[in-house]
């Protein structure tokens, strides 16, 4: 139990960075370039943490506030997320909602860090942020209605144990419909690239990275770590749903990760083929995500 | 067996989301072709097909459905040169919206109605209210002529889907006779549809209300 907290927290801590490189290394693979070492995001969070601060004079306390809340909360929220069917360190009924607003709470103190910085550009980035989030959270949450339903309990680690999915065909229907919406959900939080493109700066139409411009040093590594701590629990929760075996110990941490290494070179692959979304149409896409899960609980419904 | 007709069904409903969302007509009419493919298997999974001439059936389904009309719609769609739905009367995201709603209404209404138990685990009824819906949504908010065709070609599939209810009953002539009526009907829409264009430079369904002899 206090064995697989450990390996819990550790992998959060100090796994999720290598996702990033998978990422890159697929994408450099399929563009056939030789691309940046695979242990290249933890470099660059070595490198951020050694350097000095540039704090502007308009700025206030929220500025600072904004990375450190913002990387608190993702690692809250990474504590109750069920990393390939272990028990998360911290289970209690109805965890999946404190998953989502803790992650809202993180959200809402970048943005007010990006309208801290009084810059328009910032501002502008925050506005979209939060207006695609609201439209990926009911995607999130009917997901999480259908899970509900399936092994009828609220909390999260006991979700995705391995015998609430032994269901008859037709709910892996549902299932399925859950798991291509959550990575859509995936996709645009963590401002990968049918949403927004991780590589752009100073771009008119970019959406994360804009909020986080000001941001330098160590305050800009911890903005990169929450961001890639992020992307281990969604996957954790995308690929719970898609992988349903049940935990047999030390193996089904290997799994995990082999889990997790495929579902980043699933997302390097969708990189590497798609172009980013015109604005306009990032709202049309996370509305059909809503609507896949939603038409995936009231299969279970029924 | 039970299962995959269900699956089948639940792509076909995936389908109309898809197409109530795209404002490429192009991909509309390949959405309506792959409707076409799913109707023409969805026979083979119901009870009871031994007798020969639903396979049969079948074929003719994914011909005439699938391949025929879809290419006819492609070369009406290349002769009036139109690629785009522009602004609809109602937007892709709010007909999406509807159509989803229409799918929820249609599996509540499906539960009250007085189903022999053998059709009662399938979910033909909700699937062929939320084409229906969908068609019709297509049919009455785009502005397109073609666009309103492909809309009428899933409205029929949605009823297509309704009859499999009376699979068995069913006589083989009166299936072949409807598919060739609509076949007939799509060939005379779009021959209309080019003269259309020819007359008033637009397919613009709105512009034909200012008609006057």
């Amino acid at each position: 139990m206090i064995l697989n907290a450990v390996i819990h927290v550790s992998m959060v801590l100090f796994l999720s960075p290598l996702l990033l490189g998978v990422i890159n290394k697929t994408k450099a693979f399929v563009a056939g370039r030789v691309g940046p070492p695979l242990f290249q995001a933890y470099c660059d969070l070595a490198k951020l943490f050694r350097k000095g601060m540039v704090l502007s004079r308009t700025t206030s306390w929220m500025f600072l506030a904004g990375p450190w809340v913002g990387w608190v909360s993702v690692f809250a929220a990474s504590l109750v997320v069920p990393l390939g069917h272990h028990r998360a360190p911290l289970a209690f009924q109805g965890d999946m909602i404190f998953l989502a607003y803790v992650l809202a709470l993180g959200r809402f103190f970048t943005a007010s860090a990006a309208l801290d910085t009084g810059s328009s550009f910032e501002g502008m980035g925050a506005a979209r942020e939060v207006s695609f989030s609201s439209f990926a959270e009911p995607a999130l949450f009917f997901g999480f209605m259908a899970l509900a339903r399936l092994s009828q309990t609220y909390s999260l680690s006991e979700m995705v144990l391995g015998e609430n999915f032994k269901v008859g065909p037709e709910k892996i229907a549902s299932l399925i419909l859950v798991t291509i919406a959550w990575f859509i959900v995936l996709l645009a939080e963590n401002s990968r690239i049918p949403f927004d493109d991780p590589n752009t700066h100073l771009e008119l139409t970019m959406v994360h990275e804009v909020m986080v411009l000001d941001h330098s040093g160590p305050a800009l590594g911890l903005i990169l770590h929450g961001a890639s701590m992020k992307l281990l629990l969604m996957g954790a929760l995308v690929m719970d749903v898609a992988f349903p075996w049940d935990p047999s110990g030390l193996a089904d941490w290997f799994m995990f990760i082999l889990e997790m290494a495929l579902l980043a070179v699933l997302i390097g692959v969708v990189e590497s083929f798609m172009a980013r979304l015109r604005l306009k149409f990032v709202p049309n896409l996370l509305v059909s995500a809503c609507l896949l899960s939603a038409f995936g609980f009231i299969l279970l419904v029924r | 067996m039970d299962g995959a007709l269900n699956y089948l069904i639940i792509l076909l409903v995936l389908v109309n989301f898809l197409a109530l969302g795209s404002s490429q007509i192009g991909i509309v009419i390949r959405l309506s072709a792959i409707q076409g493919f799913l109707l023409g298997l969805m026979p083979l999974f119901m009870e009871g097909w031994g007798e020969i001439h639903i396979p049969l059936l079948c074929l003719a389904i994914i011909a005439i459905k699938g391949l025929l009309i879809p290419s006819l719609l492609f070369k009406a769609m290349r002769d009036v040169k139109i690629r785009r739905e522009v602004e609809p009367l109602l937007g892709f995201i709010p007909s999406m919206l509807l159509g989803a709603l229409g799918t929820v209404l249609g599996l509540v209404f499906s539960n009250h109605l007085p189903l022999l138990p053998l059709h009662k685990e399938f979910l033909i009824l909700p699937g062929s209210f939320s084409t229906i819906l969908t068609g019709f949504i297509m049919l009455t908010t785009r502005h397109k002529a073609i666009t309103q065709v492909v809309g009428f070609l899933i409205l029929e599939n949605g009823i297509f889907v309704f009859a499999l209810l009376l699979l068995q009953t069913m006589p083989f002539l009166a299936e072949i006779g409807v598919l060739l009526d609509l076949f007939v009907c799509i060939f005379v829409l779009g021959i209309i549809l080019n003269h259309i264009q020819k007359a008033f430079s637009s397919l613009d369904s709105n512009k034909l209300t200012s008609l006057k002899d």
